[in-house]
Protein backbone atom coordinates (compact mmCIF):
# COMPACT_ATOMS: atom_id res chain seq x y z
CA UNK A 1 0.00 0.00 0.00
CA UNK A 2 1.68 3.15 -1.14
CA UNK A 3 1.24 6.23 0.89
CA UNK A 4 0.67 9.34 -1.10
CA UNK A 5 1.49 12.87 -0.26
CA UNK A 6 -1.00 15.36 -1.50
CA UNK A 7 0.06 18.76 -1.38
CA UNK A 8 -3.50 19.92 -0.25
CA UNK A 9 -4.32 16.92 1.96
CA UNK A 10 -1.17 15.60 3.21
CA UNK A 11 -0.44 12.19 3.29
CA UNK A 12 -3.21 9.37 2.40
CA UNK A 13 -3.39 5.87 1.79
CA UNK A 14 -3.51 4.80 -2.19
CA UNK A 15 -6.93 4.04 -2.40
CA UNK A 16 -7.68 7.51 -2.20
CA UNK A 17 -6.16 8.35 -5.31
CA UNK A 18 -6.33 7.63 -8.68
CA UNK A 19 -3.62 7.11 -11.59
CA UNK A 20 -3.03 9.60 -14.29
CA UNK A 21 0.47 7.77 -15.85
CA UNK A 22 3.59 9.57 -16.82
CA UNK A 23 3.81 13.27 -15.88
CA UNK A 24 4.90 16.52 -18.08
CA UNK A 25 3.36 14.88 -21.17
CA UNK A 26 2.63 18.23 -23.03
CA UNK A 27 -0.17 18.13 -25.06
CA UNK A 28 0.38 19.23 -29.21
CA UNK A 29 -1.07 22.84 -29.06
CA UNK A 30 -2.20 22.16 -32.29
CA UNK A 31 -3.61 18.76 -32.71
CA UNK A 32 -4.90 18.96 -36.80
CA UNK A 33 -1.49 20.47 -37.38
CA UNK A 34 1.02 17.36 -36.03
CA UNK A 35 1.89 14.24 -38.38
CA UNK A 36 0.00 11.25 -36.80
CA UNK A 37 3.67 9.60 -35.52
CA UNK A 38 3.77 12.73 -33.25
CA UNK A 39 0.12 12.50 -31.88
CA UNK A 40 0.34 8.97 -31.91
CA UNK A 41 3.45 10.17 -29.53
CA UNK A 42 1.69 12.30 -27.67
CA UNK A 43 -1.63 9.80 -26.96
CA UNK A 44 0.05 6.82 -26.34
CA UNK A 45 4.06 6.07 -26.11
CA UNK A 46 5.17 5.52 -23.01
CA UNK A 47 8.67 6.20 -21.02
CA UNK A 48 7.29 3.52 -18.48
CA UNK A 49 10.59 4.12 -16.38
CA UNK A 50 11.88 1.64 -13.90
CA UNK A 51 13.23 3.60 -11.30
CA UNK A 52 12.21 7.34 -10.74
CA UNK A 53 9.34 8.62 -12.43
CA UNK A 54 7.49 11.48 -12.51
CA UNK A 55 3.59 10.84 -12.71
CA UNK A 56 0.13 12.84 -12.46
CA UNK A 57 -1.98 11.13 -9.43
CA UNK A 58 -5.71 12.85 -8.79
CA UNK A 59 -7.09 12.57 -4.97
CA UNK A 60 -10.53 11.21 -6.40
CA UNK A 61 -11.73 10.63 -2.93
CA UNK A 62 -10.35 13.51 -1.00
CA UNK A 63 -9.89 17.54 -2.70
CA UNK A 64 -10.49 16.06 -6.01
CA UNK A 65 -7.32 17.92 -7.36
CA UNK A 66 -4.54 16.73 -9.68
CA UNK A 67 -0.89 16.73 -8.44
CA UNK A 68 2.46 15.22 -9.71
CA UNK A 69 4.22 12.83 -7.76
CA UNK A 70 8.18 11.28 -8.00
CA UNK A 71 8.19 7.98 -6.78
CA UNK A 72 10.70 5.04 -7.82
CA UNK A 73 9.17 2.18 -9.63
CA UNK A 74 10.67 -0.69 -8.79
CA UNK A 75 10.86 0.12 -4.72
CA UNK A 76 7.68 1.99 -4.47
CA UNK A 77 9.77 4.71 -2.32
CA UNK A 78 7.94 8.14 -2.64
CA UNK A 79 9.98 10.89 -2.93
CA UNK A 80 7.72 13.72 -3.03
CA UNK A 81 4.57 15.56 -4.58
CA UNK A 82 4.13 19.02 -6.19
CA UNK A 83 1.23 20.94 -7.81
CA UNK A 84 0.97 20.93 -11.16
CA UNK A 85 3.00 23.82 -12.72
CA UNK A 86 5.15 23.13 -10.08
CA UNK A 87 8.76 22.25 -10.73
CA UNK A 88 9.84 18.96 -9.67
CA UNK A 89 11.81 18.38 -5.94
CA UNK A 90 15.04 17.52 -6.46
CA UNK A 91 15.87 14.05 -6.24
CA UNK A 92 18.67 11.56 -7.21
CA UNK A 93 17.53 9.68 -9.95
CA UNK A 94 18.11 6.48 -10.00
CA UNK A 95 17.31 3.82 -13.51
CA UNK A 96 17.72 0.09 -13.31
CA UNK A 97 18.15 -2.45 -15.81
CA UNK B 1 20.46 -37.03 -29.08
CA UNK B 2 17.91 -36.57 -26.32
CA UNK B 3 15.88 -39.65 -24.80
CA UNK B 4 12.29 -40.21 -25.28
CA UNK B 5 10.23 -40.23 -22.29
CA UNK B 6 8.02 -43.16 -22.68
CA UNK B 7 6.87 -45.31 -19.43
CA UNK B 8 9.51 -47.94 -20.21
CA UNK B 9 12.25 -45.03 -19.67
CA UNK B 10 10.45 -44.67 -16.55
CA UNK B 11 10.89 -47.93 -15.68
CA UNK B 12 14.19 -48.11 -16.83
CA UNK B 13 15.23 -45.23 -14.29
CA UNK B 14 12.65 -46.20 -11.56
CA UNK B 15 15.50 -49.30 -11.20
CA UNK B 16 18.67 -46.71 -10.58
CA UNK B 17 16.34 -44.57 -8.46
CA UNK B 18 15.87 -41.96 -10.98
CA UNK B 19 19.23 -40.77 -10.68
CA UNK B 20 20.49 -41.35 -14.19
CA UNK B 21 17.64 -38.90 -15.87
CA UNK B 22 20.02 -36.81 -18.51
CA UNK B 23 19.61 -33.68 -18.61
CA UNK B 24 16.75 -32.22 -20.29
CA UNK B 25 18.82 -28.82 -22.10
CA UNK B 26 22.28 -28.21 -22.28
CA UNK B 27 23.60 -24.48 -20.98
CA UNK B 28 26.64 -23.72 -23.15
CA UNK B 29 28.79 -20.90 -23.16
CA UNK B 30 27.31 -17.88 -25.44
CA UNK B 31 29.47 -18.31 -29.02
CA UNK B 32 30.50 -15.00 -30.53
CA UNK B 33 27.90 -14.90 -33.35
CA UNK B 34 24.81 -16.44 -33.86
CA UNK B 35 22.00 -16.05 -36.84
CA UNK B 36 19.29 -14.88 -34.40
CA UNK B 37 19.29 -13.75 -30.99
CA UNK B 38 15.82 -14.15 -29.16
CA UNK B 39 16.10 -12.56 -25.72
CA UNK B 40 13.86 -14.02 -23.03
CA UNK B 41 13.88 -17.56 -22.01
CA UNK B 42 10.45 -17.56 -20.83
CA UNK B 43 7.44 -19.70 -23.09
CA UNK B 44 7.14 -17.09 -26.13
CA UNK B 45 10.94 -17.02 -26.40
CA UNK B 46 11.54 -20.96 -26.26
CA UNK B 47 8.64 -21.45 -28.85
CA UNK B 48 10.06 -18.98 -31.01
CA UNK B 49 13.44 -20.58 -31.12
CA UNK B 50 11.54 -23.93 -31.47
CA UNK B 51 10.15 -23.24 -34.28
CA UNK B 52 13.14 -20.76 -36.02
CA UNK B 53 14.92 -23.86 -35.79
CA UNK B 54 12.31 -26.41 -36.42
CA UNK B 55 10.35 -25.06 -39.50
CA UNK B 56 12.87 -22.41 -40.57
CA UNK B 57 15.88 -24.20 -41.03
CA UNK B 58 18.13 -21.82 -38.32
CA UNK B 59 19.86 -23.66 -36.19
CA UNK B 60 22.65 -21.38 -35.17
CA UNK B 61 20.41 -19.68 -32.76
CA UNK B 62 20.32 -18.47 -28.93
CA UNK B 63 18.07 -17.98 -26.33
CA UNK B 64 19.62 -15.83 -23.85
CA UNK B 65 17.63 -15.13 -20.19
CA UNK B 66 18.42 -12.83 -17.54
CA UNK B 67 17.30 -15.22 -14.94
CA UNK B 68 16.12 -19.05 -15.05
CA UNK B 69 14.30 -20.83 -18.05
CA UNK B 70 10.30 -19.96 -17.19
CA UNK B 71 11.06 -18.03 -13.73
CA UNK B 72 9.29 -14.85 -15.02
CA UNK B 73 5.86 -14.23 -15.91
CA UNK B 74 5.63 -18.37 -17.64
CA UNK B 75 6.18 -19.53 -13.99
CA UNK B 76 4.11 -16.73 -12.16
CA UNK B 77 0.83 -16.78 -14.13
CA UNK B 78 -2.69 -18.61 -13.09
CA UNK B 79 -2.26 -21.12 -16.73
CA UNK B 80 -5.68 -20.50 -18.30
CA UNK B 81 -5.92 -21.09 -22.37
CA UNK B 82 -8.75 -20.15 -23.61
CA UNK B 83 -9.33 -18.61 -27.42
CA UNK B 84 -13.53 -16.63 -26.60
CA UNK B 85 -11.86 -13.61 -27.77
CA UNK B 86 -13.97 -10.97 -29.79
CA UNK B 87 -12.67 -9.41 -32.73
CA UNK B 88 -11.49 -11.69 -35.63
CA UNK B 89 -7.90 -10.78 -35.67
CA UNK B 90 -7.74 -11.97 -31.76
CA UNK B 91 -9.82 -14.67 -32.95
CA UNK B 92 -7.43 -15.60 -35.34
CA UNK B 93 -4.34 -15.83 -33.24
CA UNK B 94 -5.43 -16.86 -29.73
CA UNK B 95 -7.16 -20.23 -31.65
CA UNK B 96 -4.57 -20.75 -33.64
CA UNK B 97 -2.37 -20.90 -30.02
CA UNK B 98 -5.23 -23.16 -28.78
CA UNK B 99 -4.59 -25.63 -31.66
CA UNK B 100 -1.12 -26.07 -30.90
CA UNK B 101 -1.80 -26.40 -27.06
CA UNK B 102 -4.13 -29.81 -28.11
CA UNK B 103 -1.16 -31.30 -29.51
CA UNK B 104 1.38 -29.32 -28.01
CA UNK B 105 2.15 -32.56 -25.04
CA UNK B 106 2.54 -35.38 -28.18
CA UNK B 107 4.62 -33.19 -30.08
CA UNK B 108 7.30 -32.36 -27.41
CA UNK B 109 6.77 -35.36 -25.69
CA UNK B 110 6.66 -33.49 -22.31
CA UNK B 111 3.86 -33.66 -20.48
CA UNK B 112 2.48 -30.25 -20.16
CA UNK B 113 -0.45 -31.06 -18.66
CA UNK B 114 -2.88 -29.26 -20.70
CA UNK B 115 -6.15 -29.94 -19.53
CA UNK B 116 -9.77 -28.91 -21.45
CA UNK B 117 -11.14 -28.37 -18.30
CA UNK B 118 -13.50 -25.58 -19.57
CA UNK B 119 -13.45 -21.76 -18.85
CA UNK B 120 -16.40 -19.85 -17.82
CA UNK B 121 -17.05 -16.34 -17.98
CA UNK B 122 -19.66 -15.40 -15.22
CA UNK B 123 -21.91 -12.25 -15.95
CA UNK B 124 -22.98 -10.21 -13.38
CA UNK B 125 -25.08 -7.18 -14.88
CA UNK B 126 -27.48 -6.62 -17.45
CA UNK B 127 -24.58 -4.87 -19.82
CA UNK B 128 -22.53 -7.99 -18.98
CA UNK B 129 -25.18 -10.31 -20.17
CA UNK B 130 -24.98 -8.27 -23.51
CA UNK B 131 -21.51 -8.01 -23.80
CA UNK B 132 -21.05 -11.57 -23.73
CA UNK B 133 -24.01 -12.92 -26.00
CA UNK B 134 -22.36 -10.60 -28.40
CA UNK B 135 -19.07 -12.09 -27.75
CA UNK B 136 -20.56 -16.00 -27.79
CA UNK B 137 -21.93 -15.15 -31.45
CA UNK B 138 -18.56 -13.66 -32.84
CA UNK B 139 -17.08 -16.96 -31.21
CA UNK B 140 -19.03 -18.77 -33.52
CA UNK B 141 -18.91 -17.32 -36.74
CA UNK B 142 -15.19 -17.12 -36.14
CA UNK B 143 -15.62 -21.20 -35.66
CA UNK B 144 -14.45 -20.88 -31.71
CA UNK B 145 -17.13 -23.10 -29.28
CA UNK B 146 -18.77 -21.08 -27.01
CA UNK B 147 -22.11 -21.43 -25.46
CA UNK B 148 -24.29 -19.60 -23.31
CA UNK B 149 -25.23 -20.72 -20.32
CA UNK B 150 -28.04 -19.46 -18.28
CA UNK B 151 -27.73 -19.46 -14.25
CA UNK B 152 -29.54 -22.35 -13.58
CA UNK B 153 -26.59 -24.01 -15.77
CA UNK B 154 -23.90 -22.11 -14.40
CA UNK B 155 -25.19 -23.48 -11.06
CA UNK B 156 -24.89 -27.23 -12.79
CA UNK B 157 -21.38 -26.49 -13.53
CA UNK B 158 -20.29 -25.36 -10.54
CA UNK B 159 -22.55 -26.43 -7.63
CA UNK B 160 -20.55 -24.29 -5.03
CA UNK B 161 -21.46 -20.96 -6.51
CA UNK B 162 -24.15 -18.75 -4.48
CA UNK B 163 -25.66 -17.38 -8.03
CA UNK B 164 -27.07 -14.32 -5.60
CA UNK B 165 -23.73 -13.28 -5.44
CA UNK B 166 -23.94 -12.48 -1.91
CA UNK B 167 -26.41 -10.03 -2.94
CA UNK B 168 -23.58 -7.81 -4.39
CA UNK B 169 -22.65 -9.94 -7.29
CA UNK B 170 -25.68 -12.02 -8.48
CA UNK B 171 -24.91 -14.46 -11.41
CA UNK B 172 -27.12 -13.49 -14.53
CA UNK B 173 -25.80 -16.12 -16.98
CA UNK B 174 -22.41 -16.89 -18.70
CA UNK B 175 -20.22 -18.07 -21.22
CA UNK B 176 -18.12 -20.83 -21.50
CA UNK B 177 -15.77 -22.15 -23.81
CA UNK B 178 -15.50 -26.11 -23.34
CA UNK B 179 -12.36 -26.62 -25.49
CA UNK B 180 -10.83 -23.90 -22.72
CA UNK B 181 -8.62 -25.05 -20.06
CA UNK B 182 -5.47 -24.85 -17.90
CA UNK B 183 -1.95 -26.71 -18.28
CA UNK B 184 1.21 -26.95 -16.23
CA UNK B 185 3.05 -23.53 -16.83
CA UNK B 186 6.48 -24.36 -16.22
CA UNK B 187 6.32 -28.08 -18.22
CA UNK B 188 5.68 -25.80 -21.16
CA UNK B 189 9.25 -23.93 -20.82
CA UNK B 190 11.13 -27.34 -19.96
CA UNK B 191 8.98 -29.53 -22.92
CA UNK B 192 10.69 -26.27 -25.36
CA UNK B 193 13.64 -25.89 -23.93
CA UNK B 194 14.59 -29.28 -24.06
CA UNK B 195 13.39 -29.77 -27.94
CA UNK B 196 15.36 -26.96 -28.57
CA UNK B 197 18.58 -28.00 -27.00
CA UNK B 198 17.96 -31.21 -29.24
CA UNK B 199 18.33 -29.00 -32.12
CA UNK B 200 20.89 -27.09 -30.96
CA UNK B 201 19.88 -24.22 -30.04
CA UNK B 202 21.46 -22.98 -27.38
CA UNK B 203 20.00 -22.06 -23.95
CA UNK B 204 21.66 -19.13 -22.19
CA UNK B 205 20.46 -18.25 -18.43
CA UNK B 206 21.97 -15.96 -16.21
CA UNK B 207 22.88 -13.48 -19.29
CA UNK B 208 21.52 -10.00 -19.18
CA UNK B 209 21.16 -7.97 -22.02
CA UNK B 210 23.23 -4.75 -21.09
CA UNK B 211 23.12 -2.74 -24.87
CA UNK B 212 22.54 -3.43 -28.67
CA UNK B 213 24.69 -2.66 -30.98
CA UNK B 214 23.08 -0.52 -34.06
CA UNK B 215 24.74 0.62 -37.13
CA UNK B 216 22.83 2.69 -39.48
CA UNK B 217 19.39 1.58 -38.12
CA UNK B 218 20.11 -2.09 -38.49
CA UNK B 219 21.34 -4.44 -35.13
CA UNK B 220 24.66 -5.86 -35.67
CA UNK B 221 25.28 -6.97 -32.16
CA UNK B 222 23.71 -7.66 -28.37
CA UNK B 223 25.85 -6.64 -25.61
CA UNK B 224 25.27 -9.12 -22.62
CA UNK B 225 26.74 -9.45 -19.33
CA UNK B 226 28.41 -13.07 -20.79
CA UNK B 227 30.06 -10.89 -23.40
CA UNK B 228 29.44 -9.68 -26.61
CA UNK B 229 27.17 -11.43 -29.40
CA UNK B 230 27.08 -10.68 -33.37
CA UNK B 231 23.92 -11.00 -34.99
CA UNK B 232 21.90 -9.54 -37.48
CA UNK B 233 18.52 -10.73 -36.29
CA UNK B 234 17.63 -10.37 -32.57
CA UNK B 235 14.12 -11.19 -31.11
CA UNK B 236 12.72 -9.22 -27.85
CA UNK B 237 10.36 -11.52 -26.15
CA UNK B 238 10.48 -9.90 -23.00
CA UNK B 239 7.14 -9.25 -20.93
CA UNK B 240 7.20 -5.86 -18.10
CA UNK B 241 10.80 -5.44 -19.06
CA UNK B 242 10.50 -4.54 -22.48
CA UNK B 243 9.95 -0.95 -22.38
CA UNK B 244 13.58 -1.39 -20.89
CA UNK B 245 15.24 -2.96 -23.92
CA UNK B 246 13.37 -0.74 -26.20
CA UNK B 247 14.80 2.02 -24.22
CA UNK B 248 18.28 0.53 -25.07
CA UNK B 249 17.55 0.07 -28.65
CA UNK B 250 16.56 3.56 -28.75
CA UNK B 251 12.61 3.72 -29.15
CA UNK B 252 9.35 4.04 -27.42
CA UNK B 253 6.73 1.55 -26.67
CA UNK B 254 3.04 2.46 -26.18
CA UNK B 255 3.24 -0.17 -23.02
CA UNK B 256 2.85 0.59 -18.99
CA UNK B 257 4.24 -2.04 -17.09
CA UNK B 258 2.18 -2.97 -13.77
CA UNK B 259 2.46 -5.82 -11.19
CA UNK B 260 -0.28 -8.75 -11.68
CA UNK B 261 -1.17 -10.52 -8.46
CA UNK B 262 -1.95 -14.24 -8.33
CA UNK B 263 -2.60 -16.19 -5.00
CA UNK B 264 -3.12 -20.04 -4.38
CA UNK B 265 -4.68 -21.22 -1.04
CA UNK B 266 -3.96 -24.57 0.57
CA UNK B 267 -4.94 -27.71 -1.10
CA UNK B 268 -8.13 -29.02 -1.03
CA UNK B 269 -9.94 -31.83 -2.31
CA UNK B 270 -11.14 -31.37 -5.70
CA UNK B 271 -14.47 -28.92 -5.52
CA UNK B 272 -14.03 -26.64 -8.66
CA UNK B 273 -13.49 -28.07 -11.76
CA UNK B 274 -13.38 -26.02 -14.41
CA UNK B 275 -12.01 -22.30 -14.66
CA UNK B 276 -14.42 -19.85 -13.16
CA UNK B 277 -14.16 -16.07 -14.39
CA UNK B 278 -16.05 -13.06 -13.06
CA UNK B 279 -14.40 -10.07 -14.74
CA UNK B 280 -16.68 -7.70 -13.54
CA UNK B 281 -15.37 -8.26 -10.08
CA UNK B 282 -12.11 -8.99 -10.73
CA UNK B 283 -11.85 -12.79 -9.67
CA UNK B 284 -11.13 -15.91 -10.93
CA UNK B 285 -10.53 -19.19 -9.77
CA UNK B 286 -9.57 -22.78 -11.06
CA UNK B 287 -7.98 -25.90 -8.74
CA UNK B 288 -4.45 -27.32 -9.71
CA UNK B 289 -3.98 -30.59 -9.46
CA UNK B 290 -2.11 -30.24 -6.21
CA UNK B 291 -5.53 -29.27 -4.98
CA UNK B 292 -5.12 -25.50 -4.66
CA UNK B 293 -7.58 -23.03 -5.69
CA UNK B 294 -5.21 -20.58 -8.02
CA UNK B 295 -6.67 -17.40 -7.92
CA UNK B 296 -6.25 -14.12 -10.13
CA UNK B 297 -6.15 -10.91 -9.14
CA UNK B 298 -5.98 -7.52 -11.29
CA UNK B 299 -3.00 -5.31 -12.20
CA UNK B 300 -1.93 -2.65 -10.14
CA UNK B 301 -3.58 0.24 -10.83
CA UNK B 302 0.13 2.53 -11.36
CA UNK B 303 3.66 1.34 -13.08
CA UNK B 304 5.16 -0.66 -10.86
CA UNK B 305 8.11 -2.99 -11.71
CA UNK B 306 7.99 -4.83 -7.69
CA UNK B 307 7.30 -7.98 -8.64
CA UNK B 308 4.90 -7.64 -5.63
CA UNK B 309 1.78 -5.72 -6.18
CA UNK B 310 -0.90 -3.69 -3.98
CA UNK B 311 -2.43 -4.96 -0.97
CA UNK B 312 -6.42 -3.29 -2.04
CA UNK B 313 -6.14 -5.35 -5.44
CA UNK B 314 -5.58 -8.68 -3.72
CA UNK B 315 -8.21 -7.64 -1.07
CA UNK B 316 -11.01 -6.87 -3.75
CA UNK B 317 -10.65 -10.38 -5.44
CA UNK B 318 -11.04 -11.96 -2.03
CA UNK B 319 -14.00 -10.56 -1.53
CA UNK B 320 -15.33 -11.23 -4.61
CA UNK B 321 -14.56 -14.87 -4.17
CA UNK B 322 -15.98 -15.15 -1.06
CA UNK B 323 -19.20 -13.55 -1.75
CA UNK B 324 -19.17 -15.61 -4.91
CA UNK B 325 -18.38 -18.80 -2.99
CA UNK B 326 -19.15 -18.91 0.47
CA UNK B 327 -17.42 -21.73 1.02
CA UNK B 328 -14.03 -20.71 0.65
CA UNK B 329 -14.12 -17.68 3.27
CA UNK B 330 -12.69 -20.30 5.53
CA UNK B 331 -9.53 -21.51 3.41
CA UNK B 332 -6.54 -19.78 4.21
CA UNK B 333 -4.02 -18.47 1.50
CA UNK B 334 -0.84 -20.08 1.08
CA UNK B 335 1.61 -17.78 -1.29
CA UNK B 336 0.58 -14.60 -3.05
CA UNK B 337 3.47 -13.24 -5.30
CA UNK B 338 2.98 -10.75 -8.28
CA UNK B 339 4.52 -10.44 -12.19
CA UNK B 340 5.49 -7.33 -14.11
CA UNK B 341 3.23 -7.61 -17.07
CA UNK B 342 3.20 -5.07 -20.36
CA UNK B 343 -0.08 -3.50 -20.72
CA UNK B 344 -1.17 -1.97 -23.80
CA UNK B 345 -3.77 0.29 -23.99
CA UNK B 346 -6.06 -1.99 -26.63
CA UNK B 347 -4.91 -5.16 -24.42
CA UNK B 348 -3.65 -6.52 -27.55
CA UNK B 349 0.22 -7.30 -28.07
CA UNK B 350 2.56 -6.04 -30.53
CA UNK B 351 4.31 -9.16 -32.77
CA UNK B 352 6.21 -7.66 -35.47
CA UNK B 353 8.73 -5.19 -36.86
CA UNK B 354 10.26 -2.64 -34.51
CA UNK B 355 11.90 0.68 -35.56
CA UNK B 356 15.11 -0.52 -35.68
CA UNK B 357 15.89 -3.17 -38.25
CA UNK B 358 16.77 -6.74 -37.17
CA UNK B 359 14.91 -6.12 -34.47
CA UNK B 360 11.60 -7.77 -33.90
CA UNK B 361 9.05 -7.47 -31.50
CA UNK B 362 7.17 -9.63 -29.52
CA UNK B 363 5.79 -7.96 -26.15
CA UNK B 364 2.79 -6.03 -24.67
CA UNK B 365 0.49 -9.13 -23.87
CA UNK B 366 0.07 -7.88 -20.32
CA UNK B 367 -2.48 -9.65 -18.09
CA UNK B 368 -2.96 -12.88 -20.93
CA UNK B 369 0.05 -14.00 -22.92
CA UNK B 370 0.39 -17.56 -21.77
CA UNK B 371 -2.78 -18.88 -23.28
CA UNK B 372 -0.39 -17.52 -26.56
CA UNK B 373 2.73 -19.27 -26.18
CA UNK B 374 2.24 -21.28 -28.83
CA UNK B 375 0.77 -19.69 -31.79
CA UNK B 376 2.76 -16.35 -30.32
CA UNK B 377 5.72 -18.49 -31.39
CA UNK B 378 4.91 -19.99 -34.26
CA UNK B 379 4.06 -16.36 -35.77
CA UNK B 380 6.68 -14.97 -34.31
CA UNK B 381 9.16 -16.80 -35.35
CA UNK B 382 7.79 -16.52 -39.28
CA UNK B 383 7.86 -13.10 -38.78
CA UNK B 384 11.53 -13.39 -38.02
CA UNK B 385 12.38 -15.64 -40.23
CA UNK B 386 11.24 -13.80 -42.98
CA UNK B 387 11.66 -10.08 -42.32
CA UNK B 388 7.96 -9.55 -42.59
CA UNK B 389 4.91 -9.95 -40.48
CA UNK B 390 2.90 -13.21 -40.69
CA UNK B 391 -0.72 -12.66 -41.69
CA UNK B 392 -2.01 -13.70 -37.90
CA UNK B 393 0.72 -11.12 -37.08
CA UNK B 394 -0.12 -8.47 -39.31
CA UNK B 395 -2.86 -6.52 -37.10
CA UNK B 396 -0.80 -6.76 -34.18
CA UNK B 397 2.02 -4.57 -35.95
CA UNK B 398 3.43 -1.42 -33.37
CA UNK B 399 2.61 0.27 -36.14
CA UNK B 400 -1.22 0.25 -35.30
CA UNK B 401 -0.78 2.86 -32.54
CA UNK B 402 -0.02 5.18 -35.34
CA UNK B 403 -2.77 4.64 -37.87
CA UNK B 404 -5.33 3.82 -35.18
CA UNK B 405 -6.76 0.96 -36.14
CA UNK B 406 -6.16 -0.93 -32.48
CA UNK B 407 -7.82 -4.25 -31.46
CA UNK B 408 -9.42 -3.23 -28.37
CA UNK B 409 -9.56 -6.36 -26.25
CA UNK B 410 -10.76 -4.67 -23.39
CA UNK B 411 -14.33 -5.34 -23.40
CA UNK B 412 -13.57 -8.70 -24.62
CA UNK B 413 -11.05 -10.04 -22.69
CA UNK B 414 -12.20 -8.50 -19.72
CA UNK B 415 -9.48 -8.44 -16.81
CA UNK B 416 -9.59 -11.51 -16.59
CA UNK B 417 -7.10 -14.31 -18.34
Amino acid sequence: MLRIPCPYCGERTENEFSYGGEAHKVRPERPEEVSDAQWADYLFLQKNTKGTFYERWVHTYGCRRWFNVVRDTLTNEVHGSYKMGEEPPKVDEKTYV
Amino acid sequence: MTARYSIFSLVKNALSYHENWQQAWHSPEPKKQYDAVIVGGGGHGLVTAYYLAKEHGLRNIAVIERGWLGGGNTGRNTTIVRSNYMWDQSAALYEHSLKLWENMTRELNFNVMFSQRSVLNLAHTLNEVRITKRRINSNRLNGIDSEWLEPEDVKREVPIIDLRGGGRYPVMGGSIQRRAGTARHDAVAWGYARACSEMGVDIIQQCAVEGFDIEGGQVTGVRTSKGHIKTNKVGLVVAGHCGVLANMAGFKLPVNSRPLQALVSEPVKPIVHNVVMAGAVHAYISQSDKGELVIGAGTDAYNGYSQWGSNPVTEDTLAAICELYPLFKRMRMLRQWGGVVDTCPDASPIIGLSPVKGMYLNCGWGTGGFKATPGSGHIFADTVANNRPHPIAAPFALDRFRTGFLIDEHAAAGVAH
